[in-house]
């Protein structure tokens, strides 16, 4: 019998590094990966970085192929990246909403356009170093999403889009092993790579910096306005919304005498509403661009443990389907900055049962 | 996987040394290990193999031996070529002649020479990649100091008219530099009667070794040195000689030159059959570039619906070495600026492939061609959903 065919997405650093070399061990033909994502450079970077693409990565991810034994290529996702994420990215902030990039990647990059690629090629499974468990209930007969058995690392929260077609053909090895079991492993298998830190930073966005970002890669004019209270007094004035994001105390760059905390963006009036910390809180949200894995369709009311952001504790709600693709989430407490823009993820225990676009 | 057998399709890309290339270099790495500039035996013996290969490249290419100066590549002897006569005649003028499809080595050397003050016409070419000689002459200006336009296409093969272009530029006294890299050993070639100024190549294209070329540079052109330091060179490519190189290029051109219209007809044979059979046996294709005046090795096809990387990976997988687009630094694809020239759209400009034979190259490589590539291409179509469109439609 041959050997089933996986590709892995290989970024050059610990987790996907090791997820190939278990794949290889548990019997599987392995073929690495990058996506080339990143849009060309300008010559002041080439001056001195020395080139186009994350060369770094590239360089790092080919010599954990090459020290594994496996075929590596780069491939180019440049285009659909720009689309689906650069220019997502920068539209949500625009509208005033704050989204989650990694989820995006996630959905049209990663499990769209590779696994498809990957599939067209007569490969049979892509492969990622994501801190997540993919299993098959044979009673519910669904692909499950659970979380890694290391809670602290887990990475379920930016997976929730997987579809049960994609589950099928998508491998994460890493998820059953803890974030130590993973350095030990790459340390034994001498990847050098075993010492590098992690990656958290939104990786298109240099210094973090995404309000610049946005303003020197979008043609229209970022307008300054006014921060307001809750009740519409004017309090000071604001660089443009897209600086801001709701929940946000440091950076306003206004003294109010007292901790003031970004409420509300309201495109319509250009203001920013800021309140004090009891008025960002919140007991409910509505979400939309729904999908769900550990069921077909919500049908009734159902309670879940949901988590408002990639950073957020799970909290207790009840999840109120009312009307297509619509959710009402319902805390038993209330949440603190609950964002538009965000995805909430319900819960479980350890099973994903979906997620959806905060609104 | 095809029992790990490669059926290497890239000639374009790089050749393998000629054993007997081979053969004439390896004394130079051990018994004869002089340095060129010595005055004593081994010293004197590594000079004379420079002047001897000196000697062959100069005769396969119409030039006198001291017209000819070694490089370490052909993208060195592009650089030097356009940089060295903007540089040496800009108190003439600053305005440079070339060609959309260039090379990135004569393209990128271009934009640098743009970024420092000089203006460069970058000439568009027709649907095959042809430049004409009127659109030269329409383009020269009372300030332009140098015509750069290469002898053949590295992408689609087409072969440019040269030898009008040289008579033009003579007639207005600019010079007129030549990237033939791709052309020596496949296109005989003599730089007095086409009128060239200057002229590169690169002995891996042509079965020699990597790291070395050449720049021809007629007598009398003003041009600056490319690098300072000793005498090599006649001072203008100071360097201690890569002597094993410089002897292997000289042997490769000669051969290749020697057996040049014996290789070209097996060539041909291999590239028109490709061509046909590509042609009959997939629909939706569309060949690239000029379908005769074009390199005798070279195919380039373009797949409507996929994608050229897709294709070249599957083929990888079958143990069939091709190509596609030009590769960025990190080794991913990006669509061709050549298929972009020729007016492809950006998508099908993503869905190309080159293939080109080399004298290893048999028949059965073509078969073995024919039997993947259409299930390959079928495959990648199946999961296109515009293919799918189109054949609902049909």
């Amino acid at each position: 019998m041959s050997k089933k065919k996986v590709m892995v997405g290989m970024s050059g650093g610990v987790d996907s590094s090791v997820a190939a070399a278990i794949l290889l061990e548990q019997g599987y033909e392995v073929i690495g990966a990058t996506m080339q994502i990143w849009p060309d450079m300008n010559e002041d970077v080439k001056l001195t970085e020395g080139g186009c693409c994350s060369l770094s990565a590239v360089d790092d991810a080919r010599s954990v192929a090459n020290m594994l034994g496996i075929p590596y290529y780069v491939l180019n996702f440049k285009d659909i990246f720009e689309k689906s994420v650069i220019d997502y990215f920068k539209d949500e902030y625009l509208k005033g909403r704050t989204p989650n990039p990694c989820i995006a990647c996630n959905r049209y990059v990663k499990f769209e356009s590779m696994l498809n690629k990957a599939l067209s090629m007569g490969i049979d499974y892509i492969a990622t170093g994501h801190y997540a468990i993919i299993t098959y209930d044979e009673d519910r007969k669904r692909h499950l999403l659970k979380k890694s058995v290391t809670q602290q690392k887990d990475q379920t929260y930016a997976l929730y889009n997987v579809t049960q077609e994609q589950l099928s053909h998508i491998l994460m090895p890493i998820g059953e092993f803890s974030k130590d079991d993973v350095r030990a492993k790459a340390k034994e298998l001498g990847l050098y790579v075993a010492s590098k830190p992690d990656s958290q930073e939104i990786c298109f966005v240099s210094d973090n910096d995404y309000g610049k970002f946005i303003e020197e890669n979008t043609d229209k004019k970022i307008v300054p306005g006014y921060f307001v209270d809750t009740k519409g007094n004017i309090l000071g004035k604001h660089k443009g919304i897209i600086h801001y994001t709701v929940g946000q105390r440091k950076g306003l760059g206004i003294a109010l005498g007292k901790p003031m905390y970004v409420v509300r963006l309201d495109m319509e009036n250009n203001n920013v509403v800021l309140g004090e910390e009891d008025e960002v809180f919140s007991k409910e949200l509505t979400a939309h661009d729904l999908n769900f894995i550990s069921i077909d369709t919500l049908d009734q009311p159902i309670r879940v443990k949901a988590k408002i952001r990639y950073s957020a504790k799970e909290a207790d709600a009840v999840v109120y389907p009312i009307e297509d693709d619509k959710v009402k989430v319902v805390f038993d407490a209330p949440q603190r900055a609950i964002t538009p823009g965000q995805s909430v993820v319900f819960y479980d225990g350890d099973i994903v049962v979906g997620g959806g676009t905060i609104l | 996987m095809n029992d790990n057998k490669i059926i290497y399709l890239d000639h374009a890309a790089t050749t393998p040394v000629n054993p007997q290339v081979l053969e004439a270099m390896l004394p130079y790495f051990s018994d004869k290990f002089g340095n060129a500039s010595s005055i004593y035996s081994i010293g004197r013996e590594s000079k004379k193999a420079i002047e001897e290969s000196r000697e062959k490249v100069a005769k396969a290419i119409g030039a006198l031996p001291r017209e000819v100066f070694f490089t370490g590549s052909g993208t060195e002897a592009d650089n030097w070529a356009i940089k060295g006569v903007a540089y040496a005649n800009r108190d003439k003028g600053r305005h440079i002649i070339t060609t959309a499809i260039e090379h990135h080595a004569v393209l990128h050397a271009c934009q640098y020479l743009e970024s420092d003050g000089f203006e460069v016409t970058y000439l568009p070419v027709d649907e095959n990649g042809l430049v004409s000689p009127q659109q030269v002459q329409d383009a020269i200006r009372p300030d332009t100091i140098l015509i750069t336009i290469m002898f053949a296409n590295n992408e689609i093969g087409t072969i440019q008219p040269i030898g009008e272009i040289g008579k033009i530029a003579r007639e207005k006294g600019i010079i007129f530099h030549t990237d033939a890299v791709q052309a020596v050993g496949n296109i005989p070639i003599n730089v007095v009667d086409l009128n060239v100024d200057l002229l590169s190549l690169s002995g891996h294209k042509f079965y020699g070794p990597k790291g070395v070329g050449a720049l021809y540079i007629r007598k009398g052109v003003k041009i600056t040195s490319f690098m300072h330091g000793g005498a090599q060179e006649r001072g203008r490519r100071a360097s201690t000689e890569n002597i094993a190189g410089i002897v292997g290029v000289g042997k490769a051109i000669e051969l290749a030159t020697q057996n040049i219209e014996e290789n070209n007809k097996k060539l041909l044979e291999l590239r028109d059959r490709t061509i046909e059979e590509i042609s009959k046996k997939i629909p939706f294709v569309k060949l690239n570039g000029d379908r005769y005046k074009r390199l005798p090795g070279n195919v380039n096809f373009s797949f409507e619906f996929i994608e050229g990387e897709s294709l070249l990976l599957m083929l990888d997988m079958k143990g069939i070495a091709a190509s596609s687009g030009s590769a960025c630094t990190s080794g991913s694809l990006d669509p061709s600026h050549v298929l972009l020239a020729i007016g492809l759209p950006h998508e099908i400009a993503h869905g190309s492939l080159r293939i080109t034979f080399g004298t290893e190259n048999t028949h059965e490589d073509i078969d073995y061609l024919m039997d993947v590539l259409p299930m390959i291409v079928d495959r990648l179509r199946e999961m296109s959903p515009l293919y799918e469109k189109v054949k609902r439609g049909n």
